[in-house]
């Protein structure tokens, strides 16, 4: 049975699946009864001068029937006396002492910082994260997201978070930025053992068409909150691969955005970080779904023969590459098959109407299995993404011998295009009806 | 009548067919995965169901199979013949919202499929711990103790009387339910994983099999069931083409091609049994009439079951008795009269006699206790001829016996024969443990 041992930055757990710092994390009891269910840490609910929230605080985009597929709210950081918290950290650690605690920070001055990670590591806490993610209520403080934008005053707050700590201390970073490989080198400029990702991203869910006023609401106003849940975690993913591949981070990844699954936290692995964080999905179904994750992520690795965590940390980050790196010579076209398909032809219109008119429907009465033309295909995967049925429609690669030559390879040789109207446009000889194609039929019947 | 296996297998289409992996993504994407979730509790086995489905919905087969066997050894036997509508999906919250709840058996035949195709080892056997424990009868208890007995490290031999595994599991359970192959090849599974050992053709009954196996091994678990029809006492019961429904389900599932019955059948009964008889002599294309001697309200069968027989073209008679069977070398025609039930007791009308005919008479008029005839020194039964145990730890009033299935619940379901089998096995372990301390 593959070992689930995690490691973040000298930070060992039971296994790489921790609470993210949200209302699951509040409470000593929220947090042991989360360790006798199966997690491996948890990073505390935001600790500073506590404050005072407001009522009606989430927000939820539903999909279809899908509850929450987004979630946001407009919730601040603890709103619990320190002292309390710090003598339940103490209790939890001995309950557990083996489960990893992590006491989530959000202050102001530097001695401020210096008394409160004293405060936590007295009380036992095996790590500390820094919040510069809150992007609402805390920023317009001067604190939370208003430092993580700002890389100069991360590494400042980073360095001071050094000097007291004794333990590793990890940055926790919003994603509310342009390049998120700015703070994150801040941080590691700063000192800081490890980074987590991402914090929420600003959002408003939906607006009440007869309030007008967006939810949630507060006394018939909103405010913009944090969105997380599943919707968010392409946005993570793409940002925990680039720090990743940044050479001057360097430093371990915690994934966090998006997790409700075992395959959810191993995309975020494969592509960088050492263990995850998980908020949204515990809010939704309780602690209980760290079963399913244990569980898949070991079957996971039993299957591929991977004996620790190690050997799948990471392995996804050199299978992305930039842009104009990528082959242009390689070509799939779709391939529809026929037992499996159920004749909904939500391929047929995707493509005629979304896409390059590179399906055609049956003449024969009856017939509703649509025909891919292949010279049509750019093999853009459209259709395949649309096919209600599973493995329906497959990207089958249509060899050829032209080798290996991507947009860079192009440019050198002289093979990219330089004006509007050059010859070597690479749809320059795609087929595309005639404009007046489109409206054939109604004519015909006029 | 069906005379290929190809008509028979029309005949007998599956009620809760194998999913392909479409439905099962889509139907597995419905579960809310529910806090202390009601369709748990109302499991016998208490499989932790929600967390299967969600494992199949993540594409983690194995492991959804996983958390199915470490509850129920017979996870995909159940998933086919359990009565759902009454356990599981009988509980699943959406029936309160009135809409379809969720097919948790089919979801959970998916998931064992995958496995036993695979043939994935899924367990780890604890080392051996030098105990050995006999198992009497190969039906789901008797298996199901068995595979939790290998588990925890004892060596086991089963003994059981018939010539194939699985009770009645596999020749009682209807045909449209589950395959006879589909049965053996998941004990076959099970054996292969566990490596516990059977004995076939072998009965065990007489004091002195008894003495032998209680100085050979360190427990023994009865899971020995039921016996034969209690045939009820009225002249011409004996004639060959009268029979006990149980007998007859026993034929007709070995020999399905084989098996005669014939144009007018009646079935005598109104449990599930009696059901399953109607059920299949109809799907082999005879008339078949239901003669039952209480009310369509009293009957014992669950309501989908007597669905399940109308849907089939089977004619039910409700309060009305058998009084005689007619007829000379065969049964020919049998004589009932009306009954109405008064203040809970049954009484027969007078002057309302009315002949039925028939050419094949089914009797299903329940199960015969066969405990008397095990010669068990101390073992004692309770009224009603069931086996009397530890409600806890399935042991018996003889210590060294435990038992469980439907010789201690006088007749249920397999998945309670599972769960009481598991059990027993439990209680044996910690009783062999607190002995050695
Ligand atoms: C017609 C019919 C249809 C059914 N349909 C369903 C259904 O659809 N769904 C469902 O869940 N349940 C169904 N059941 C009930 C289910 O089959 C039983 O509850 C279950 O099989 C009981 O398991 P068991 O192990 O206790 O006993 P059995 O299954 O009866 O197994 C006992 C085994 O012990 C052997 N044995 C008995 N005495 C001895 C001895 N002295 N020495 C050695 N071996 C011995 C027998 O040969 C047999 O193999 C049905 C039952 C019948 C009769
Ligand atoms: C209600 C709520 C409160 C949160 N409070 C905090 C907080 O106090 N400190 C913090 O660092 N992150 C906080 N977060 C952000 C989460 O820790 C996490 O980064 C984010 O929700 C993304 O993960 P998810 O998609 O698993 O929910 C909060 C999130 C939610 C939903
Ligand atoms: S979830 Fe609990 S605290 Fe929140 S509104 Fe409902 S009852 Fe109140
Ligand atoms: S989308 Fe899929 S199922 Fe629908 S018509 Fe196209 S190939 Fe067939
Ligand atoms: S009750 Fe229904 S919806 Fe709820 S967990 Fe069980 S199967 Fe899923």
């Amino acid at each position: 049975m593959a070992d689930l041992t995690a490691n973040l930055a000298g930070i060992i757990s039971p296994n790489p699946f921790w609470l993210a710092s949200a209302p699951p994390t509040n409470s000593g009891y929220q947090v042991m009864k989360a360790f006798d269910a199966g997690w491996g840490g948890a990073v505390w609910k935001t600790l500073g001068v506590p404050v005072i929230n407001v009522s009606s605080r989430y927000g939820a985009v539903n999909y279809r029937d899908s509850r929450i597929m987004g979630f946001n709210n407009i919730e601040l950081i603890t709103d619990r006396p320190l002292t309390d918290n710090l003598k339940e950290i103490e209790e939890v650690k001995k309950y557990f002492p083996d489960h990893s605690v992590i006491a989530s920070l959000m202050v102001q001055t530097k001695e401020e910082w210096h008394q409160i990670i004293k405060d936590v590591e007295n009380a036992g806490a095996d790590g500390i994260e820094l919040n510069f993610g809150c992007p609402h209520g805390m920023c317009e403080r001067g604190m939370g997201s208003a430092v993580g934008q700002e890389p100069a005053v991360l590494q400042t707050i980073t360095e001071w978070a050094k000097e007291a700590a004794t333990v590793p201390v990890i940055v926790k970073l919003t994603p509310n930025i342009t390049d998120i490989t700015e703070p994150a080198r801040a941080a590691a400029a700063g000192g800081a053992d490890a980074i987590s990702l991402i914090n929420t991203i600003q959002s408003i869910v939906n607006v009440d068409l007869d309030t007008f006023a967006p939810n949630p609401q507060v006394d018939g106003k909103s405010t913009h909150g944090g969105y997380c849940g599943p919707a968010v975690k392409p946005i993570a993913l793409n940002m925990v691969k680039s720090c990743a591949q940044d050479e001057n981070v360097g430093i371990p990844i915690s994934g966090i955005g998006g997790i409700e699954s075992w395959r959810d936290a191993t995309e975020h692995m494969l592509l960088g970080a050492s263990n995850v964080q998980v908020c949204t999905a515990a809010m939704h179904y309780g602690f209980g779904i760290v079963r399913e994750m244990i569980s898949g992520l070991e079957q996971y690795m039993d299957d591929k023969g991977f004996n620790k965590l190690d050997d799948l940390i990471g392995k996804s980050v050199p299978k992305v590459e930039s842009w104009e790196h990528l082959n242009l010579n390689y070509k799939v076209i779709a391939e529809i098959d026929e037992k499996k398909c159920i004749g909904c032809q939500l391929c047929y219109i995707a493509c005629e109407d979304g896409a390059h008119q590179a399906i055609s429907l049956s003449k024969i009465e009856g017939v509703r299995v649509p025909q891919i033309i292949d010279e049509n295909c750019v093999g853009c995967n459209l259709c395949s993404l649309v096919c209600p049925v599973e493995d329906c429609i497959t990207m089958v690669e249509s060899k050829n011998n032209k080798g290996h030559e991507s947009w860079s390879d192009y440019m050198d040789s002289g093979k990219a295009p330089e004006n509007f109207d050059d010859d070597r446009a690479g749809g320059k000889n795609h087929w595309v009806p005639k404009p007046s194609d489109a409206l054939k039929d109604k004519k015909e019947s006029r | 009548m069906p005379t290929t296996p190809k008509e028979f297998t029309e005949n007998f289409e599956q009620l809760k067919p194998l999913m392909d992996a479409n439905m099962a993504y889509y139907e597995s994407s419905r579960c809310l995965f529910c806090y202390d979730a009601p369709c748990i509790k109302a499991c016998p086995t208490s499989i932790d169901i929600p967390l299967f489905i969600k494992q199949i919905n993540t594409e983690n087969l194995t492991g959804a199979a996983k958390t199915i066997y470490s509850s129920n050894f017979f996870g995909h036997t159940c998933g086919k013949v359990c009565p759902t509508e009454v356990l599981c999906e009988g509980a699943c919250v959406y029936n309160e919202q009135g809409v379809k709840p969720i097919e948790i058996g089919r979801l959970q035949s998916h998931a064992t499929t995958a496995a036993i195709k695979n043939s994935k080892q899924l367990f780890k056997k604890s080392e051996s711990n030098n105990h050995k424990v006999a198992v009497v009868g190969a039906g789901p208890s008797g298996l199901s103790c068995a595979c939790e007995l290998s588990l925890l490290g004892y060596e086991v031999d089963i003994f059981e009387t018939n010539s194939k595994p699985g009770g009645l599991a596999l020749n009682g359970t209807a045909p449209y339910k589950i395959t006879n192959d589909e049965v053996i090849e998941e004990i076959d599974y099970l054996q292969d994983q566990f490596g516990f050992n059977v004995v076939y053709n072998k009965r065990i009954d007489t004091s002195r099999e008894f003495k032998n196996l209680e100085e050979k091994y360190d427990a023994i678990f009865l899971g020995i069931g039921l016996g034969k029809t209690n045939i009820p006492s009225t002249e011409g019961t004996d004639l060959e083409n009268c029979i006990g429904a149980t007998e007859f389900i026993e034929d007709f599932k070995m020999n399905p091609l084989q098996v005669k019955v014939g144009k007018k059948v009646v079935v005598i009964g109104g449990g599930n049994t009696a059901m399953d008889a109607a059920s299949e002599c109809a799907r082999i294309g005879a008339d078949v009439t239901l003669i039952y001697r209480r009310s369509k309200e009293e009957m014992g069968a669950y309501e989908f079951e007597y669905d399940l027989i109308k849907s089939v073209g089977a004619k039910a008679i409700f309060n009305a008795n058998l009084k005689e069977i007619r007829g000379g070398f065969l049964v020919e025609e049998l004589l009932c009269i009306r009954t109405q039930s008064k203040n809970g007791k049954l009484e027969e009308l007078e002057n309302s006699e009315f002949s039925v005919p028939c050419d094949f008479l089914i009797l299903a008029t329940g199960q015969e206790k066969q405990t008397d005839i095990l010669e068990i020194p101390l073992l004692e039964y309770d009224s009603k001829g069931r086996i009397k145990i530890d409600s806890k730890t399935m042991q018996c009033s003889n210590g060294k016996y435990f038992a469980g299935g439907d010789a201690v619940n006088g007749g249920a379901e397999v998945v309670n024969a599972c769960a009481e089998g598991k059990q027993a096995a439990q209680g044996i372990d910690s009783f062999l443990k607190n002995k050695e301390i």
